[in-house]
């Protein structure tokens, strides 16, 4: 859903709501900063953000995702929008989208057993061991959000160690045109 | 094409910008760039402290709305320089700060007056640059005044290593340049600007809130046509002081925390508010909930941002309001008459108010008070005299009693209230404006902050009249003491100090200090016709407070007009 200037597009909804933001930005020193310094001082609350290059070698993408409502999300995209820096901005419908995020998750693995279990759990999760010793073991899983949710908390009886999350990265879905 | 050095290639492309005057202060980090000044035609006034650079870049650009520039060395020169900076961008004026920073290689060592200043400013700047290499100068000079200057101005900030600025090398002068993801000129929505025609032909009680974006873009003949052609009351708010001629017979003056008491009332009575270049801020509307409740709100501005930020609004109108206004008052049907009997009633409303008031606050009795003398001053300064304000009571006092003839001659610290702003940035407005007396008026502890700034109103031959309403006491604390911690006093008495007098004197201007109504009007005249700096001195009861008042948290409806 993309936002316009004139017109705020959401009317319905003013509870807080999880939001998928699509941001080009310029690709060089100092943006990343700027951005995120916009978030602490206008109070926007991000969940994740992530960043990388696009197709086109001066332009990053940053995908966003914040949980708020309707108002504060307008505000959010007009003064991303504002931000100099910043090309473009885009509301991503998660009917109209690909989300995906990737997490690694390692565990507490002493007893073969727990590690056949684990390892069961993460083959119909689809995620990969990436490394296996005596006392630990660590899946590397890509999905929604809420996959990787329901997955910690499957095996979080065995005890998680630590869990590092990428974040979630986002495309328009189709044919839908979101670059300038 | 020759060579030349980044610092050379810095002042070619200020002059291309047409820049008149650098106010700036030279240190270790900014040397190659002072070198270059010598051989520049560009003017430069030294100041005696960066902050009060910062701040005359400012007055100078509100009255040419034309950047300021202003130049500082790295470390505590650029550190200076941010009070400045953050007023500026709190009332959307635009300045461009040069400031030098340590060699490229050092950046990153905590080397000696190294700063991080591209980062400390970064909430108050609309961009920053920094060149790595000094063929970029140029260009960041063009993009520099083209983002100060476009959309909702603000300042930009170019922080140049000092290798670089040495650096002698083949520069360009780009004659076009763009910034991509930078759009200020936004088209405005035709239907949007019908929605707001159609509210306001319908409304019994309009009124406009006019603000600072009406002063900003110039849009002062259009606001003109327009309240008179549908017969609609103008208020302002503090920032649009001025907007509107204040002896107009539609004119309400400023509404707010210390907003005419009329004012206040007539847009609680209002039908339908129609906002130009204005952010409902919370100094101007009181509660964001309570303001414009149940009614139409019409909002005109540049800075799609604004929108909906405070307030809910029917109708918005994103684009320079200058040309929005235009498009509005050819929508309005060339048929389109007023019913008469209703906008008679309005106006009655309006005269009815304004006596009311005018009763309820009379000035007391006392040989000299801060209304009496604002209104001496009003008498004798031409109508085109350039009026701005420091910080206090002093401010809020000349709000109320000092009324703006010429639009768009009066100015302030209204975003970000700097104490010490007032009178360097009269001096840049004199620097911006030399045909007309510039009068800062302040209050004895807001000229303390930045006093120092006469050696310059007298060595560079831009004199202005400091017109003190001295009550020897950071007024606007010690009434808040009294109103709301049961007179506890606490850190608010300048016990007498200094003599201004002799502050004047001792740096070649000169100071009057007053003591009856009659030798103040013979000051301001004397201040008018002469061309040297001037001191006035004028004292006033310490224990005096600014009605009427809205606490803060509460509504114009709750506004308390006397003690
Ligand atoms: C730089 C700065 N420091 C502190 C304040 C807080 N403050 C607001 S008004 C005021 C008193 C100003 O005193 P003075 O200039 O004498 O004006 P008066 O209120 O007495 O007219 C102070 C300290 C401020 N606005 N700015
Ligand atoms: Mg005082």
């Amino acid at each position: 859903m993309i936002f316009m200037y004139n017109k705020p597009i959401f009317t319905n909804n003013s509870n807080t709501a999880l939001y998928i933001l699509s941001v080009i930005v310029e690709n060089k020193p100092g943006v990343l900063f700027r951005i995120t310094n916009l978030f602490r001082s206008r109070n926007f609350n991000i969940e994740s953000i992530t960043v990388g290059i696009t197709e086109k070698p001066d332009l990053s993408r940053m995908t966003i995702t914040t949980k708020s409502d309707v108002k504060t999300l307008e505000q959010l995209v007009k003064q991303l929008r504002k931000t100099i820096d910043v090309i473009q901005v885009n509301v991503l419908d998660k009917e109209n989208a690909v989300y995906r995020e990737l997490a690694l998750i390692k565990m507490n693995a002493r007893d073969p057993t727990t590690r056949i279990e684990i390892a069961n759990f993460a083959s119909i999760y689809r995620g990969n061991i990436m490394d296996i010793s005596n006392e630990t073991i660590t899946v590397e899983l890509i999905g929604t959000p809420d996959k990787i949710d329901a997955f910690k908390n499957l095996v979080s009886s065995y005890g998680i160690i630590q869990v590092a999350r990428t974040g979630v990265s986002a495309l328009a879905r189709g044919a839908i045109n979101d670059e300038l | 094409m020759s060579e030349i050095s980044g610092a050379s290639a810095l002042l070619s492309a200020l002059e291309r910008e047409k820049v008149e005057y650098i106010f700036g202060l030279p240190g270790g980090a900014n040397l190659p760039i002072y070198d270059a000044l010598v051989d520049s035609k560009i003017r430069h006034i030294l100041v005696r402290h960066e902050q009060s650079a910062a701040h005359m870049a400012d007055g100078y650009a509100r009255i040419k709305r034309k950047a300021g520039v202003c130049f500082a060395t790295s470390g505590p020169g650029a550190t200076n320089l941010v009070t400045g900076i953050a007023t500026a961008y709190a009332d959307s004026a635009p300045i461009v700060a040069v400031t030098g920073q340590v060699a490229l290689p050092m950046i990153g060592k905590d080397a000696f007056q190294e700063i991080d200043i591209i980062g400390i400013t970064n909430p108050c700047t609309k961009y920053a640059f920094q060149p790595r290499h000094a063929s970029e100068i140029p260009e960041m000079v063009k993009k520099s005044f083209y983002i100060a200057e476009s959309g909702r101005p603000g300042p930009v900030l170019i922080d140049i290593p000092k290798d670089i600025q040495q650096q002698v090398t083949k520069i360009d002068f780009p004659e076009y340049i763009k910034v991509r993801g930078y759009n200020p000129a936004v088209d405005p929505d035709l239907s949007e600007i019908n929605k707001a025609c159609e509210m306001l032909l319908k409304a019994e009680k309009p009124v406009i809130m006019a603000g600072g974006g009406v002063i900003l873009s110039g849009a002062f003949s259009e606001l003109q046509a327009l309240a008179e052609l549908l017969t609609i009351p103008v208020v302002t708010t503090f920032k649009g002081k001025g907007a509107f001629p204040e002896n107009h017979h539609l004119a309400l003056g400023p509404i707010g925390m210390h907003g005419h008491a009329e004012a206040n009332r007539m847009i609680l009575e209002a039908d339908c508010i129609m906002a130009i270049g204005a952010r409902f801020s919370d100094r101007t509307v009181g509660r964001f909930d309570e303001f414009g409740k149940d009614i139409n709100v019409i909002h005109f501005d540049i800075d799609p941002a604004e929108i909906g930020k405070n307030k809910a609004v029917n109708a918005a109108v994103i684009g320079d309001v200058k040309s929005s206004l235009r498009t509005l008052i050819k929508m309005i049907p060339k048929t389109f008459k007023s019913d008469e009997e209703v906008s008679k009633q309005w106006l009655n409303r309006k005269k009815e108010l304004v006596s009311y008031y005018e009763d309820t606050l009379k000035d007391y009795s006392r040989e000299i008070t801060a209304k009496k003398a604002l209104k001496k001053l009003r008498e004798i300064l031409p109508a085109d005299g350039i009026v701005t304000t420091e910080v206090g009571q002093c401010q809020m006092w000349a709000s109320l009693h000092f009324d703006v003839i010429t639009p768009g001659t009066f100015f302030s610290s209204t975003g970000l209230g700097t104490m010490g702003f007032g009178f360097p940035a009269s001096i840049g407005a004199k620097a911006a404006r030399n045909n007309v007396p510039v009068v800062d008026i302040a209050g004895d502890g807001s000229f303390n902050m930045t006093e120092n700034s006469l050696a310059v109103s007298v060595l560079e031959d831009l004199p202005v009249i400091v017109f003190i309403l001295n009550n020897y006491m950071l007024g606007m604390v010690a009434q808040w003491q009294r109103t709301f911690y049961n007179r506890r006093y606490s850190g608010v008495h300048q016990k007498n100090t200094p003599d201004y007098c002799k502050i004047a004197e001792a740096y070649g201007a000169q100071g009057i200090r007053v003591q009856s109504m009659e030798e103040l009007e013979k000051a301001i005249k004397t201040a008018v016709n002469s061309n040297i700096a001037t001191v006035i001195d004028i004292p006033i009861d310490p224990n005096e407070d600014v009605y009427p008042f809205v606490a803060p948290g509460t509504g114009l409806k709750d506004m308390v007009v006397g003690a």
